[in-house]
């Protein structure tokens, strides 16, 4: 029964061998022990032991040869029996490399990882989530979360406040103060950073001329002792055309828009210790002159810091005017609950080109719409708008 | 209910797996004629005689290797070690031998074994007298280890390792032999691998074993004066721990503390500590405290010994840590 | 001790036949084991046994497993078969597979059959020795007729447990043969670098019971000496200790080469191969042919070959069987 004779790891890291030299020639008898051949690891030259005895049959890897582990260097069996063409040994037909690669890949099985029954129904957000979270004035209960049976965790409020990691704190300078934040400016950051990274915002602008808004407003003015503000105009108007564009007075909660069945608009106005926007409510029924007389009381409390949270919260849309500051046009950022925004910026005399190609000077205002693109597609923004440029432009 | 030391309800239940079960022995160092170094063996030597009370040589890898072989064969142990500092001596046989022969050999053998003695520190005896070592044999797969703290379970869990095929280490307390508390006159067994609530609460949970126990409960009732409702959940066994029963308690509570009286380092209370936080994340209201011994060697001054320990105070400092009391 | 030719007329020739078959089907699957560990089938730890089969061959033959007990190291494939283990799941154990005695979990220095009392294949330098011992405790506790044979090396025989088990088992009279097979080296070193005295059976005495130094390249020798010592710890419950000297042929492992010892050393011991003293002592009593032993040894090889078929053919574990045997899940 031949026998045929494979290279073998004779080191720890060895792939294959080089035979230097045979030590046993074909027709040698050996015993197991005897030394066959000098092989050439990748450490040293190393003694090949016969593991088998018998007479050397043949010789099959000539000195010099490289071979790899499992194949066949050489036949030993007994004197004058028949070689075969020598193969690789019957039980290396598949090298170990590809046995490896051949073995099922097992699932491994892991301790039971799930949460507990006991705290299924419990809040859950990690300690870094609602840390950052506060860090972004955003209300962590707000923040959808994707860890471990809804968990909320940095991620998730990373993605809820599109922003990288940490705030970065300043460096502190010589001269610095340290100014307490007011629970009103603790609000207004929250509110709007809430509403910065979470609406996903963007912008439409369009030039109006006005001229005609300022002919009307005069000559209502005229007529009457009641001095009616732009202010109020721009609500009207924005009223009458929201009832055409409903989506535009809408709120996103949580997976679903709330379409509001009153048109509830609120005004920005500063203070010194920060902003606020009370609300002129149910503008769709109400005449330009009361709207324009619920806002100048407004006003009034607003200045006398009178106002309670019934004139400034739950508005459905929200017009900030930063003319009479000299501005000539700005994005704002969106009010929640509202969809959308109203930016006003100055007015003042512009040359435009007229439909004859002739230059013409107006008095023309620029209004920028802030939009959240998760209820207001920008089609509807943009008819919404132009709606009321030409109601501005129209005066009627 | 008749009031037991610690040190009779382990004898009784010595005793009474003795007599139901003739394959089991008592093995050890100063076992018989001198009936037991804290003669928790008293009696057995007269009544079963040298062949089932069998005093060794002073040789603990000797005579707990031989308690191996013996249950590797078909007998049923009770290994003595005077206290667990020896122990160490036999490591090599506990480890490698007794937790792995049922693994290595593909399921081919059963050891029901028992060791057992007292573990941690008593009092003056410095510190190769004075270690606490649940967390060699903790750690180690193919062992069950119960550190029983009333009389009680020690009489309860004792008979359960008795029975059990697999190999037991049993931790007591030199000062807890003297203990007393009610033992019923009835068989009863007390399972391996369940906790018990031994004073229930509210706002924190205390998880604990063996000695320290008592600390804990001596804690829980001076909380309890300051309005502070502490439930104290006594493991009873370290392996397997009774997870189920853990993670209920501080589902109640939302705020743990573990007391061991081991060092910290590696320690059980520290891998409980570990689980409570990975299984109880999101309903923790405060970090887990975990109540160790100091980082250090016990020195023999009793101040100093006193110092290094667990203590009601350092319990109670822990607790209001976790429920945010200054 | 030494047997002469001209005593084998007293042995039977079956139990010869058996002996030399025995020695020669280890070599034959040592031969293959250390070939299939150089095509790395097997891995690990590898110690093989070629040079050393007189002594489990003459030992393990004289007892009977129905009531005794054989315990040894980790060079302990050589055991395993002369307790009468299967080829195949010995070699099905080296390979991992699930087939093997321990479902893969043991490998080459962990066997174990506990139905044929063979408890081990122990990896640990002299700590199953107390282990053995305990079986000898449960043999005169229950009053039972068996012995126990306890394999360990000359480097065990330093361990404190070596010691300890041995004062023990002579206090207490223990039914039990401790067996030290002296390869002459722990590991790399020479056991006259280890030990204080060279004559390792003197230990016998500090407990009390009878040593002795044996041939363990002459089978005959090793099964004459183990029947005495097993025959005194049967009848008379008395523990003795034989240091069986003999010769492995390859490293302690199969990552040493062996470097530390001289070629005409092992040239001498391979010159007094217990296989072939046998099979020349035999035949020049006339007991066997060179054909007999032919055939014999093809017999061996196709034993080997069938084993090797085996382990190569059977399955790997399943993953989920890791968490299986930590413990018995049944309770007294």
């Amino acid at each position: 029964m031949a026998e045929n004779i494979p290279m073998l790891a004779l080191s720890p890291t060895m792939e294959e061998g080089v035979i230097v030299k045979w030590i046993k020639q074909e027709g040698d008898t050996v015993a197991q022990g005897d030394v066959l051949c000098e092989v050439e690891t990748d450490k040293a030259t190393m003694d090949y032991e016969s593991p088998v005895e018998g007479t050397l049959l043949q010789i099959t890897a000539t000195e010099g040869q490289s071979v790899a582990i499992g194949d066949t260097i050489a036949v030993i069996g007994e004197p004058g029996e028949q070689v075969e063409t020598p193969k690789r040994p019957q039980l290396q037909n598949v090298s170990v490399d590809e046995e490896k690669l051949q073995e099922p890949v097992a699932e491994p099985i892991l301790p039971e990882t799930s949460v507990h029954p006991l705290l299924t129904d419990k809040p859950r957000s990690s300690p870094l989530a609602r840390k950052l979270a506060e860090l972004h004035g955003l209300d962590i209960t707000d923040i959808k979360g994707t860890g471990p049976n809804g968990r909320v965790v940095e991620a998730d409020v990373k993605q809820a406040s599109k922003l990288t990691p940490v705030a970065i704190a300043p460096v502190s300078r010589p001269g610095d103060e340290v100014i307490e934040i007011t629970p009103k400016r603790k609000l207004i950051a929250k509110t709007l950073a809430g509403s910065k990274f979470t609406s996903p915002h963007y912008y439409l602008k369009v030039n109006v001329i006005a001229d005609n808004l300022i002919e009307t407003r005069k000559k209502l003015n005229a007529d009457s002792d009641h001095k009616i503000s732009i202010n109020a105009f721009l609500i009207k108007f924005v009223a009458e055309v929201m009832q055409r564009h409903p989506v535009i007075n809408s709120s996103w909660q949580d997976d679903r828009i709330i379409q509001h069945g009153t048109i509830d608009i609120a005004l920005a106005v500063s203070q010194p210790d920060g902003l606020i926007a009370p609300v002129v409510r149910q503008c769709q029924s109400k005449s330009l002159t009361r709207i324009d007389t619920e806002l100048k009381a407004l006003v009034e409390k607003t200045k006398a810091g009178s106002l309670t949270s019934a004139d400034y919260a739950n508005s459905t849309f929200t017009i900030s005017n930063l003319g009479s500051f000299g501005i000539d046009e700005f994005t704002a950022i969106i009010n929640p609950p509202n969809s959308a925004i109203l930016a006003v910026g100055k007015m003042s005399k512009q040359t435009v080109v007229g439909n004859d190609d002739k230059i013409q000077i107006h008095n023309c205002m620029t209004l920028t719409l802030s939009c959240d693109h998760r209820i207001i597609d920008g089609t509807i923004g943009a008819k919404f708008l132009t709606d009321i440029k030409d109601m501005i432009e129209g005066s009627v | 209910m008749p009031e037991l030391t610690y040190r009779e309800a382990l004898n009784q239940a010595i005793d009474e797996e003795m007599a139901r079960d003739d394959r089991v022995f008592l093995i050890g160092e100063e076992v018989a004629l001198y009936n037991g170094a804290y003669k928790v063996s008293r009696g057995l030597y007269d009544k079963y005689g040298e062949k089932r009370v069998i005093d060794t040589p002073i040789t603990e890898g000797g005579f707990t290797g031989i308690g191996i072989g013996a249950a590797m064969a078909g007998l049923r142990p009770i290994v003595e070690w005077m206290t667990f500092n020896f122990s160490i001596q036999a490591l090599d046989q506990v480890i490698n031998n007794a937790a792995k022969m049922r693994y290595m050999s593909g399921g081919q053998f059963k050891l029901p074994i028992v060791f057992r003695g007292p573990n941690g520190p008593a009092e003056y005896l410095a510190s190769q007298h004075s270690q606490a070592l649940a967390a060699f044999y903790a750690h180690t797969p193919g062992l069950l280890v119960i550190a029983p703290a009333t009389p009680y379970d020690a009489k309860g869990l004792l008979k359960s390792a008795i029975r059990n095929d697999n190999p037991v280490i049993m931790m007591e307390a030199e000062l807890l032999y003297n203990t007393k508390g009610d033992v019923p006159k009835e068989e009863y067994l007390v399972p391996i691998g369940k906790a018990d609530i031994k004073r229930s609460g509210t706002d924190v949970t205390l998880i604990t074993f063996g000695k320290v126990l008592h600390l804990a409960t001596d804690a829980a009732e001076q909380l309890q004066t300051e309005g502070i409702s502490a439930e104290v959940l006594d493991l009873r066994s370290l392996r397997p721990l009774d997870e189920e029963a853990i993670i209920a308690s501080v589902a109640k509570t939302g705020r743990c503390v573990v007391i061991d009286e081991s060092c910290p380092v590696a320690s059980v209370g520290s891998y409980v500590a570990w689980l409570v936080s990975n299984k109880c994340f999101d309903i923790l209201d405060a970090q887990v405290e975990l109540v160790a011994s100091i980082d250090v060697p016990m020195p023999y001054n009793h101040r100093l010994e006193l110092a290094v320990q667990p203590s009601a105070e350092k319990i109670i400092t822990a607790v209001k840590k976790v429920l945010y009391i200054n | 001790m030494k047997a002469e030719t001209k005593d084998i007329a007293q042995y039977d020739k079956d139990l010869l036949s058996d002996l030399l078959r025995q020695m020669l089907l280890i070599r034959r699957f040592e031969e293959k084991t250390a070939q299939m560990y150089g095509l790395r089938k097997i891995g690990g730890f590898c110690h093989i046994y070629i040079g050393q089969e007189a002594v489990c061959s003459g030992a393990i033959a004289t007892v009977n497993l129905a009531k005794d007990y054989v315990i040894t190291a980790y060079r302990d494939h050589g055991h395993a078969l002369a307790v009468g283990m299967d080829p195949k799941i010995v070699m099905a154990e080296l390979y991992g597979k699930i087939t093997g005695c321990c479902r893969g979990k043991g490998g080459s220095m962990h066997l174990f059959d506990a139905a044929k009392h063979f408890y081990g294949g122990h990896g640990i330098v002299g700590s199953h020795i107390p282990l053995a011992t305990g079986m000898a405790v449960k043999i005169k506790y229950n009053n039972e007729d068996g012995v126990v044979l306890c394999f360990f090396g000359d480097g065990a025989i330093h361990q404190g447990a070596f010691h300890e088990a041995l004062n023990m088992a002579g206090l207490w009279k223990l039914p039990i043969v401790y067996i030290c097979e002296n390869n002459q080296y722990g590991m790399g070193t020479d056991f006259r670098r280890a030990s204080a005295v060279n004559e390792l059976s003197k230990l016998a005495a500090s407990y009390n019971m009878p040593g002795a130094r044996v041939d363990g390249m002459d089978v005959l020798a090793v099964y004459q000496s183990v029947t005495d010592a097993v025959k005194q710890a049967r009848e008379r419950s008395k523990p003795s200790l034989l240091e069986i000297r003999t010769y492995r042929y390859l490293g302690h492992s199969m990552s040493d080469p062996a470097a530390y010892r001289t070629k005409e050393e092992v040239a001498k011991y391979k010159s007094q191969d217990p296989i072939i003293i046998l099979r020349d002592m035999m035949a020049s009593a006339g007991m066997f042919t060179e054909d007999e032993y032919a055939v014999m040894d093809r017999d061996c090889k196709s034993i080997v070959a069938e084993a090797l078929d085996f382990a190569e053919q059977s399955q790997q574990p399943e993953i989920a069987t890791l968490y299986e045997d930590v413990l018995a899940e049944s309770e007294e």
